[in-house]
């Protein structure tokens, strides 16, 4: 696939399942071909090479993501081992831009896409739902830039965060039930009346890609 | 009308105002005839000493009043923004002064509005941004601000120059430069008037953060256009060349950049400087308002744009001024600003309309005014659609037909235009009147009416409203994320867009910026989500202190039938177990959630005994950690006062606790657990809030020794008294606050030498009868509560004065008095 990208036809029909323009598809092929270093697939070192991934806090849970199966909507769960072009389009395609001319029930079944690449990295063992520990991970992780933050801190944060969505998600509770973790309908219960379209877009501008690599 | 009532005042300070000048007249001829004869007077009435700061005393008090009176009436307010409502009581004003003495005696002179009232506007405007949207659409801010400003001055001068031509306005000396001129300072919208506005309107905030920053950043393109039309028009038209054009278009950027760049070094000195304010936090909020007042008026000073220096220089100081300062400084910084600049925004509308008052300035040419009227607000739709036609191509969020008209019909004209045109010179624009009266009516206009009718349109339009919205930790958590998950696609895709910018710059301000400029323990806690989680704390803190306080005692307790409840299971497998189980903060709404470990730790925990050691053992690890934090954050700046401090905080820990434990075992009875984790949990937010009070040292030592003695007196007569909960309880929760602040406070300055300092080791504790079991106590508490105490309560009659003092007037009267040298000896804050 990603070898033979120069057949328009294999465009076009990336253009349709991706919704990215020839354009920018040409464009994200040439990064493609830039990290794989000319390979027609991408392993989990190849994005060792782009160093401003580096000071990322969660970069592994980021990189993690482009493997994942349900991201690549190729199973429920488990990681693949190296992705190819139309895998890596299909990721990058989470973060595209609404379109104008879509109408409601479009914007929503893609703002429920989006969060469902947030909730499927936060989910890392991929049973459905946020638990508690997977959730101190990440905000471990997230505030692991600043140094003077102690585990401790992170810990607590993510504690009161889970009860937060206890509260938001189920509000009354017996005294012996227990919130597990948050399931894909409670995070969308949290989001609800945010406005995540600005949170998260990227610009696939059309222009030429930097060469950060290298 | 309500408001009309409370305007009486006003109205009797106003006649005395006019009438005050008259009677100085006839006051001072008997007063200085007198003097000299009759040597020594009792008495004398010096008016002409006080004249000037009287009046701009009296004017500032009249417009107060104004304002209280406006706001009496809710039903007008909603309706007229207070702005229209100023300029209107302005022109009674204006009418009843003029009435009394025949000249416009107060008029909104340019010195007075660029160097005393617009600072403070823009200051707080900058200082408050929201520093992210704005960044977020400074490239759409700059194109409305530069292209848009030049566009409307370019099109109305020449539109009218045209009009002109046809004959139509009749015989005016008037050239074309003179257009220019008057079309560059009346194309401007201005900030004073748009945040008048729009604040009251509550539009989206994107849209409200796109035509605020147009206002504030085309100050740079009015003042070069300003400065380029009149340099052209004493020059004569003739004599302008090509050259001049460049060296304008040059001075815009010299003009605009310089100012900026001014402002970022003083943004960089300010922030340096707050960095070690710590021992004067008295005069700390000072530094900001002095420091950015300079850089406006350096900036003044070399005819660079002041606006944009004030403003950047609150926009870039901001993150690090308010981490630096103390959380008491900040409020006042807060306060203090928006003070300034609510009262210079008052006087300057009430003002313009004063100023309007006054023949000698108004000339009347209809098809002149008309036209301005017309062109300026067709041009400027004209000029938002095309801008925003272009934008949007490359804008993510697009702005829409509705946003485009808010915006068009935003361009609000105000008091920057008023003092430009002030400014002209008579003898070169020889019709400064026309436009001054031109001026005049524009900002009434577009004030008054757009200012009407802006509210009722964004309803129409049903406008998307900006919501208010409690910050949700999990919204900060997941927005954060979000920004790492975006510039990583941004790396990965090879592309440079915001978040990547964004990103670089985050990283280079943690790396480098933060390090000089922040405190190091601001350092810790200046991250955004510590700080949504700390203020949630703290609301909680204080609603579950004012719900006790509503049932009339602290003591209340939820029984779990009647109460909402969330449960979360903590108890992950964690190496350690006790520590990652209970380790949390107990975050809990009063009203609607209930997360309450203890309990559940009960509920699954069949042992009881191991329960309490858990419980006793995080109290203590708990409650001694942020001392760890301190001596570890602390060493470095503060080795002598290190010991001292340290006892402070020990034997405030102490007190805390042993509050803590009387609490409980005064009033629980049914549920140790829930009470310890509730109690600690608020501790927490309390020591929290205690611990950001300014440790400025004050210079006053004998009111403090004189404390010292009293409480030590307290503290021999206490174990006589016995400690009476009942009353303290009863007075509710604000009191409890207040109480343990006192305790802080108090505890400190003697703390140091205390000499019932107890070890925690302490192996006596659990054997010791702790005092309040004495004779006379009504409430025995229960054994599991005995047990739990977990320090020896040998010193625990350190803690019975500040109880008793509950209730005494003296102490409580004292421990006030010393409040600020008690402060002196509280450490900052340290941990999150």
């Amino acid at each position: 696939m990603g070898a033979s990208h120069s057949a328009s036809e294999e465009v076009r029909e990336l253009v349709g399942k991706t919704g990215f323009s020839s354009d920018q598809i040409e464009q994200l092929h040439r990064r493609f071909k830039q990290l794989s270093g000319d390979q027609p697939t991408i392993r989990k070192e190849n994005f060792n090479n782009v160093p401003d991934l580096e000071l990322n806090p969660i970069r592994s849970k980021i990189i993690r993501a482009f493997f994942d199966n349900r991201n690549l909507r190729k199973g429920p769960s488990g990681l693949a081992d190296e992705i190819n072009f139309e895998d890596f389009l299909t990721i990058m395609s989470y973060f595209r831009p609404i379109d104008i001319a879509m109408d409601e029930e479009q914007v929503q079944l893609c703002r429920k896409e989006k969060l469902r690449f947030l909730f499927h990295m936060y989910d890392s063992d991929s049973d459905g739902r946020i638990t508690l520990e997977e959730y101190r991970n990440v905000v471990e992780e997230l505030l692991s830039g600043n140094p003077h933050i102690e585990k401790e801190s992170a810990r607590s944060i993510a504690d009161g965060a889970m009860m937060e969505a206890a509260s938001v998600c189920v509000g009354q509770m017996e005294p012996d039930q227990v919130y597990e973790g948050i399931t894909f309908d409670d995070f969308l219960k949290i989001w609800q009346g945010i406005d995540i379209e600005t949170k998260m877009h990227v610009r696939f501008l059309n222009m030429e890609t930097i060469a950060l690599c290298h | 009308m309500l408001g009309r009532g409370a305007l009486g005042p006003a109205w009797g300070l106003l006649l005395a105002l006019s009438v005050l000048p008259r009677a100085r007249g006839v006051e001072e001829e008997p007063g200085g005839a007198h003097g000299e004869t009759q040597g020594f007077q009792v008495v004398t009435f010096e008016w002409h000493h006080v004249q000037d700061p009287y009046i701009i005393a009296l004017w500032i008090l009249v417009a107060s009043l104004a304002k209280i009176g406006f706001h009496l009436s809710h039903k007008v307010t909603s309706v007229v923004p207070e702005s229209a409502l100023l300029i209107v009581l302005g022109l009674v004003l204006g009418g009843i002064v003029w009435a009394a003495d025949h000249i416009a005696s107060f008029t909104l002179t340019p010195t007075l509005f660029f160097f005393y009232l617009l600072p403070p506007i823009v200051l707080d405007a900058g200082y408050f941004m929201p520093n992210r949207l704005f960044f977020g659409n400074l490239g759409t801010i700059l194109l409305y601000a530069v292209i848009g400003t030049v566009w409307n001055a370019a099109t109305t001068g020449l539109s009218l120059y045209g009009v002109f031509l046809s004959g139509l306005m009749g015989d005016l000396d008037i050239g074309l430069l003179d257009f220019l001129l008057f079309g560059s300072l009346i194309a401007a919208v201005d900030p004073v008037a748009v945040l008048a506005v729009f604040e009251e309107v509550h539009v989206n905030e994107v849209l409200f953060i796109i035509v605020f920053g147009e206002s504030l950043l085309n100050d740079a393109v009015t003042v070069v256009l300003y400065n380029v039309f009149e340099s052209f028009v004493t020059l004569g038209g003739d004599k302008v060349t090509g050259v001049d054009c460049v060296k304008g278009i040059v001075s815009f950027f010299v003009v605009s950049l310089g100012g900026t760049l001014v402002g970022v070094v003083f943004a960089f000195l300010l922030s340096l400087v707050t960095r070690f304010t710590k021992h004067v936090r008295i005069i700390e909020p000072g530094f900001v308002f002095v420091l950015s007042y300079l850089s406006y008026l350096t900036s003044e000073m070399l005819s660079l744009s002041a606006i944009l220096a004030i403003t950047f220089c609150g926009i870039c100081c901001q993150k690090y001024v308010k981490a630096n300062i103390s959380e008491q400084s900040a409020t006042t910084v807060r306060y203090t600003m928006k003070m300034l600049a609510s009262g210079a925004e008052t006087i300057i509308f009430m003002f313009l309309g004063i100023s309007a008052v006054d023949p000698l300035i108004w000339k009347w040419n209809t098809a002149f005014i008309l036209l301005t009227l017309v062109f300026i607000s067709v041009y400027r739709a004209i000029g938002v659609v095309l801008q925003t036609w272009i934008l949007n191509r490359y804008r993510m969020v697009q702005l829409e037909i509705i946003d485009q008209v808010v915006m068009s019909y935003g361009g609000l004209r105000g008091a920057v235009a008023y003092a430009l045109v002030v400014l002209l010179d008579e003898n070169k624009v020889k019709e400064k009147n026309l436009f001054v009266s031109t001026t005049l009516i524009v900002i009434f206009f577009t004030v008054i009416f757009q200012g009407l009718t802006i509210k009722p349109l964004v309803q129409w339009l049903k406008v998307k409203r900006s919501e208010q919205r409690e910050p949700k930790l999990n919204e900060k958590l997941h927005g954060r994320a979000f920004d790492h998950i975006l510039s990583a696609i941004e790396d990965i895709s090879g592309q440079i867009g915001h978040n990547y910018l964004r990103d670089k710059w985050s990283n280079f301000d943690r790396k480098f910026l933060s390090k000089i400029l922040m405190r190091r323990s601001a350092q810790k806690s200046r991250d955004r989500i510590l700080n949504v989680f700390h203020e949630l704390n703290l609301k909680d803190a204080i609603s579950y202190v004012a719900e006790g306080e509503r049932r009339g005692s602290l003591a209340f307790i939820r029984s779990p039938s009647t109460d909402n409840m969330v449960n979360v299971d903590f108890s992950t497998p964690r190496p350690s177990t006790v520590e990652a189980s209970v380790s949390y903060l107990l975050r809990e709404n009063v009203s609607t959630v209930r997360l309450d470990m203890q309990s559940l730790e009960q509920r699954r925990q069949s042992v009881r005994d191991t329960e309490d050691m858990v419980t006793h053992h995080t109290l203590q690890q708990y409650l001694y950690k942020p001392r760890q934090q301190y001596k570890h954050l602390y060493s470095r700046h503060e080795l002598t006062a290190d010991e001292d401090e340290k006892q402070d905080k020990e034997i405030f820990h102490r007190t805390m606790r042993k509050r803590l434990e009387s609490f409980k075992s005064a009033k629980l009875g049914v549920n140790p657990h829930k009470k310890a984790a509730k109690l600690y949990k608020r501790e927490r937010a309390q020591k929290r809030r205690n611990s950001s009070i300014p440790n400025g040292k004050l210079p006053m030592v004998s009111p403090l020794q004189d404390f010292t003695i009293k409480e030590k007196d307290l503290e021999l007569s206490d174990p006589e008294e016995p400690p009476n909960y009942d009353a303290e309880e009863m007075s509710g929760g604000i009191e409890f606050l207040a109480n343990i602040t006192q305790d802080t406070a108090t505890d400190s300055p003697s703390g140091i030498d205390n000499p019932v300092f107890c070890p925690d080791e302490d192996p006596s504790i659990l054997s010791r009868v702790p005092p309040w079991l004495s004779p006379g106590e009504t409430v025995v508490p229960s054994q599991r509560a005995r047990v739990q105490i977990p320090h020896s309560p040998g010193n625990f009659h350190r803690l019975a004065p500040f109880r008793v003092s509950g209730k005494s007037v003296d102490s409580f009267l004292l421990a006030d008095g010393s409040e600020e040298q008690s402060h002196a000896a509280l450490p900052e804050s340290t941990h999150m």
